[in-house]
């Protein structure tokens, strides 16, 4: 496994009308690592997912990627670097087929003009088609995305990650609402994933984190608690009495 | 006849010493008749002279045209054309003197300067006059020509003077005067020095034209009055210019405070916002109607009545609108506006069908009329005063009744979190018809305001609809506050602008100037933070 | 290109559309020329102006479509796109009046001449071309829906405050063409019009040709307007509707997709009006009236938005119930148009269209494309 730093987040400080969402938090991401943050709500975990993808500005605090400035860009730019991020609410094009959201994900020139010539290759279709068996939607392919159910949404959405093949994939509650059975599989889904790219997921469910096995940060009121694996923190005394409070 | 006698004794004893006096008026007017233009000049200011209080009307006739000589032995008539002859009259007691063909009566012409001349003397003669008014317009008359001749009369007139107002504006007259007569340099300076006292155009302009005619130590002097009074003026303009301003502002606010319910606490965007504020100037109009049909002595107060009746029929039609048509468009904030949009056009047409499509007028009722005049030609109008302390009075009960009343805490939890409050056991939707009906109400209070200063027409609510909505998007939507500000910041820049680029063009200013600045800001002055915003 | 090939870009409706389109844009002006007056199939001059008139409107409803129905921008402004083409359109008629006006002056219009301009003002200049008049029509809405769009788009100003800043544009300018000193005729506008390219306005034939061109317009439009709906830009726009965060996390530009559906709807606007205009004789700032945009949105609304031949078709059956119904009852006619437009909202979301598809499956927008609020993340 290859330890050189992918994304970076240094002393970031954010607050909104005097509360801390964010506060000194450290981070740092390898390449091709995946990385579990868990922590209680209001931790500040999708607060820092918004400064990653450039839709809020932190206050204070460096956040890089590679050699690139995250704090200096916007969303487009940060997502056309290579950083996909998942909603916590499943958010695809309802009023599109599923094929055409993984059309419109699919990485390709996102220019305005040329998107007016855009012609599918063979190749795309090929890739489409190998992104709809892994996320098991072959049969819903031409159904609008509006008509499926929840979990099959979050794949989706995931799906459309792929699409973008990103360096880095922010995953923010992967499996709120699915059932066992989904869960198991998303959950394999991720770990496929994060062969080719790094990933950081936010998440609740504790079977899912172990059955990731991955690195975990316990985030608590905008700074990083703890960090390492879940069962060093799970048994980390501060941790404990952050989540079943003092 | 004694005020008469008066005056002709005033003016026969210290006006004028002169041959004259002793001859009988009668004969001095027949002079007129004869000689060229400098003996008709000799022989007016021996009409002057004399004093008497007819010859007023003589130099009157003589203005106008209507002073005939007769051919035949030169007497003086005045002459009215009835078909091809004249009906003559006596000049001075206008008595019938019969009448004469065309042919025999020559008409007394004047020139310029002898017209030049009449005005003057006329407006010495009137100094005396036992209405105030005339005497006023008398010294006004000679503040404007500046005619050193009525020097004398003038002060004459100051010493006799009873009303301080007129005193002081003959005072500032006889300074003018005494600019351009042959008056010591002393008596100047102490004109220029009463001169600067003033503060209006006029005065200010006189004194530059005296200062190039001379050469200082006048010149200096009266050049740093008019600059003097050009300071206060700009001073004065600006001040002006802000109470403008603030009237302007007190008709946004009003017009924008129920919108900044509706829009900003609950999210609608209501376009039958304005027909709201219509409905209210309509029934300004009903109620006033009803009082001079029922109570003509009390119509004074007919505008006192229509403030509870005009909240509470918008309010009403407000409710009705929200449960019949708002209340299926929650979340749609784009539908929403079409939707209103077209109960705006409905109302319209309802008052026009009821009321017929021309503009029907509130009558101001006597207190609110007039105004408060300062002697630097500044005025507040009693109306507008009257609404800029309505529309305060309106802001600080909404705030009031927001802060600190159950309604005002249940639409604050409904608006940061329905669900939540819904838990809580408020019934969010009468809730929701509740602060239609009240924002509805507020627009119906505006419109009995604008009755006093706009046409009531059906399209009233029109004119007003687009800048109530900038006024509460600039100002910030869902902050009462912001929209004071949003309306007070446009309001008096549109009147700092109107001077320099016409009324339209300020106008068209402020709208681009408020689209650029949502530009920059898309949540206005003072934005909110919360969920509902992002609709 | 057979027919089979363009089924799928125009969908079965839009496929009948263009066919009636056709039908109508060529049958009307010959029935009207080559049958003589009093036969059962003429059709009177005053149908064709009125017919002509239609289909301008049915194209200004068409542009409000593309930007509403297919990118969620609801414009409040489309009628000072449509406005500003009618003036370019005007103004160059205006200079071929030449001598022939109230005053005879070959160089300036009556009403400067009324003014006592003595020169014409820089901005006339080059109108006297019809090539220049054209390209004003296109530049004039597309520079205003440019500079407009640029900033509003790129600072995301969306939803109802964009409804609200381009009701204010039209308002501005609907203030600013009624001033005198604008030169652009004031409270009357621009009219009293002789030919246009040599042609009598008033004359048969020249009514006939422009009805044929109006025709024309608005099915090069619709074609247009489909390509660009059916291909991954129309995707990427219907996606901005939906939820244009998603868009933009996925590394899409949103203001500039927004931006030139913007443009392009403007144009095809400003298009419209310039052929308004020689058909109804007369521009003037009324048409600037932030009401009039406000209608054509009800027209689209009415007719089925995403589905541009709805809103083309909602036009044409509004305006010809108007113009009975001003004739008729002219008292009814804003309370109809009052209630269609909170039916349509509340009852009819999809409109028209909505309605033929209830007996014909059609594609149709799912609710979320209905809501138009952006989704929330």
């Amino acid at each position: 496994m290859t330890t050189e730093t992918l994304l970076y987040l240094e002393d970031v400080s954010v607050s909104f009308d005097g509360f801390k969402a964010l506060n000194n938090l450290n981070l740092d991401v390898g390449s091709n690592e995946m990385r579990a943050v868990i922590g209680p709500n209001g931790a500040g975990k999708t607060t820092m997912m918004d400064v990653i993808t450039g839709k809020t500005r932190p206050d204070e605090g460096r956040v890089s990627f590679r050699d690139h400035a995250l704090t200096s860009m916007d969303e487009v730019a940060i997502a056309n670097i290579g950083i996909g991020r998942k909603f916590q609410k499943p958010t695809v094009f309802e009023s599109h087929s599923v094929w055409d959201n993984l059309e419109l994900a699919m990485t390709a020139n996102r220019s305005t003009f040329a998107s007016l010539y855009w012609k599918l290759t063979a190749d795309q279709r090929d890739n489409i088609q190998s992104t709809l068996e892994r996320i098991n939607l072959v049969p819903s392919s031409q159904n609008l995305a509006g008509s499926l159910s929840h979990g099959q949404k979050q794949w989706l959405e995931i799906g459309m990650l792929l699409m973008q093949q990103p360096e880095l994939l922010l995953v923010d509650e992967p499996v709120a609402g699915m059932t066992d059975a989904e869960t198991e599989k998303t959950a394999a889904l991720l770990r496929d994933i994060a062969k080719g790219s790094a990933v950081v997921v936010v998440e609740h469910d504790m079977d899912f984190i172990r059955a990731l096995d991955v690195r975990v940060t316990v985030l608590h009121e905008g700074s990083v608690l703890a960090e390492g694996s879940l069962d060093s923190v799970q048994n980390n005394q501060r941790v404990i009495e952050v989540y079943l409070g003092r | 006849m004694g005020a008469f006698r008066s005056i002709f004794t005033s003016l026969f004893m210290l006006i004028f010493v002169s041959v004259a006096l002793a001859q009988d008026v009668g004969v001095l007017v027949d002079k007129l008749a004869l000689g060229n233009f400098t003996e008709r000049g000799a022989a007016i200011s021996a009409l002057v002279s004399s004093g008497s209080p007819s010859v007023v009307t003589v130099l009157q006739a003589l203005e106008d045209g209507r002073l005939y000589a007769r051919k035949s032995d030169h007497k003086v008539f005045i002459a009215t054309p009835s078909g091809d002859i004249f009906k003559l009259a006596d000049p001075l007691s206008n008595s019938d003197s019969g009448q004469a063909p065309k042919t025999d009566i020559e008409k007394i012409k004047v020139n310029n300067s002898l017209r030049e001349m009449i005005s003057n003397a006329m407006s010495s003669l009137t100094l005396f006059s036992k209405d105030a008014k005339v005497r006023k317009d008398a010294a006004l008359a000679i503040l404007k020509s500046g005619d050193a001749s009525a020097l004398p009369a003038l002060e004459k007139a100051i010493a006799a003077e009873n009303d301080t107002a007129v005193a002081d504006i003959m005072r500032i007259a006889a300074a003018a005067a005494t600019l351009k007569s042959d008056r010591p340099e002393e008596a100047k300076k102490t004109a220029i020095a009463t001169l600067a006292q003033q503060t209006d155009r006029d005065t200010a302009s006189l004194l530059t034209a005296y200062a190039a005619s001379v050469s200082d130590p006048l010149r200096s002097q009266a050049l740093a009055a008019a600059e003097k009074i050009e300071v206060a003026l700009s001073t004065w303009t600006a001040v002006q210019n802000i109470w403008f301003g603030f009237s302007l502002a007190s008709v946004l606010l009003l017009a924008a405070i129920g919108l900044a319910i509706t829009f900003g606490v609950m999210g609608v965007i209501n376009m039958a916002h304005g027909e709201m504020v219509m409905l209210g100037a309509y029934t300004t109009y009903v109620v006033e109607q009803l009082f001079q049909i029922y109570v003509p002595d009390a119509s004074d107060y007919a505008i006192v009545a229509a403030i509870p009746s005009a909240f509470f029929i918008s309010a009403l039609i407000g409710m009705a609108i929200e449960r019949s048509v708002i209340r299926f468009l929650y979340g749609r904030p784009l539908e929403t506006l079409l939707a209103t949009w077209g109960v705006s056009l409905i109302l319209q047409q309802a008052v026009r069908s009821i009321f017929g499509p021309t503009n029907k007028s509130v009558t101001t009722p006597s207190w609110m009329s007039g105004s408060i005049d300062f002697s630097n030609g500044l005025s507040f109008t009693l109306n507008r005063i009257a609404i800029l302390i309505f529309a305060l009075a309106i802001f600080a009960a909404l705030i009031l009744l927001i802060r600190y009343t159950s309604l005002g805490l249940q639409m604050r939890s409904v608006t940061q979190n329905r669900p939540m409050a819904n838990a809580m056991g408020i019934r969010s939707s009468r809730v929701d018809a509740l602060t239609f009906g009240l924002g509805s109400g507020i627009a119906g209070l505006a419109g009995v305001a604008l009755s006093q200063i706009d046409n009531v027409s059906p399209n009233l609510g029109q004119s007003y609809i687009i800048d109530s909505f900038l006024v509460v998007v600039f100002g910030g939507v869902g902050n009462l506050w912001g929209t004071l500000a949003g309306a007070l910041t446009l309001g008096v820049a549109n009147k700092f602008l109107e001077p320099f680029a016409g009324a339209v063009l300020a106008k068209i200013f402020i709208l681009v100037a408020v689209i650029l600045f949502i530009q920059k800001k898309p949540r206005g002055l003072f934005a909110l933070k919360g969920r509902w915003v992002d609709a | 290109m057979s027919a089979q090939s363009f089924m799928p870009l125009l969908g079965r409706a839009g496929f009948i559309f263009l066919a009636l389109l056709t039908v109508v844009g060529i049958g009307v002006p010959t029935l009207n020329l080559f049958t003589t007056p009093g036969s059962l199939l003429h059709v009177p001059d005053y149908v064709v102006t009125l017919g002509g008139k239609y289909l301008c409107y049915a194209l200004l409803a068409l542009s409000v479509d593309l930007v509403w129905g297919y990118c969620g921008i609801l414009s409040l402004g489309h009628g000072a796109f449509f406005a500003l083409g009618g003036y370019a359109m005007g103004m160059y008629m205006m200079r071929q009046i030449g001598a022939r006006g109230v005053y005879g002056n070959a160089e300036l219009p009556d009403f400067m001449v009324f003014l006592n301009w003595k020169t014409l003002p820089w901005y006339w200049h080059g109108f006297e071309y019809f090539p220049f008049a054209i390209l004003l029509v296109v530049l004039a809405p597309g520079v205003l829906a440019f500079v407009f769009g640029w900033f509003a788009f790129r600072s995301r100003v969306t939803g109802v405050y964009l409804s609200i800043i381009t009701q204010a544009m039209t308002y501005a300018l609907l203030l600013a063409f009624f001033r005198n000193d604008m030169g652009f005729g004031g409270n009357n506008g621009l009219t009293d019009f002789k030919d246009i390219l040599g042609f009598p306005v008033q004359a048969a034939g020249t009514r006939a040709a422009l009805f044929l061109l109006s025709a024309l317009a608005l099915g090069t439009c619709f074609i247009a307007a489909r390509v660009i709906v059916n291909s991954k830009f129309g995707k990427i726009i219907i996606g901005i509707r939906d939820a244009e965060s998603r868009t933009r996390f996925l590394g899409y530009r949103v203001e500039h997709f927004k931006l030139f559906i913007f443009v392009i709807s403007a144009i095809m606007a400003g298009v419209a009006g310039a052929l308004y205009v020689p058909q109804v004789g007369i521009i003037n700032p009324s048409e600037f009236a932030p009401s009039n945009s406000i209608e054509a949105v009800i027209w689209a609304a009415f007719g089925g938005r995403g589905t541009l031949w709805g809103a083309a078709l909602g036009a044409i059956v509004i305006n010809a119930v108007k113009s009975y119904l001003t004739g008729a009852l002219p008292n009814a006619w804003l309370f109809v148009l009052g209630g269609l437009a909170i039916v349509v909202t509340i009852y009819m979301p999809k409109g028209l269209a909505g309605l033929f598809a209830g007996w014909k499956t059609f594609p149709t927008m799912p609710k979320q494309a209905i809501d138009l609020g952006e989704a929330a993340e």
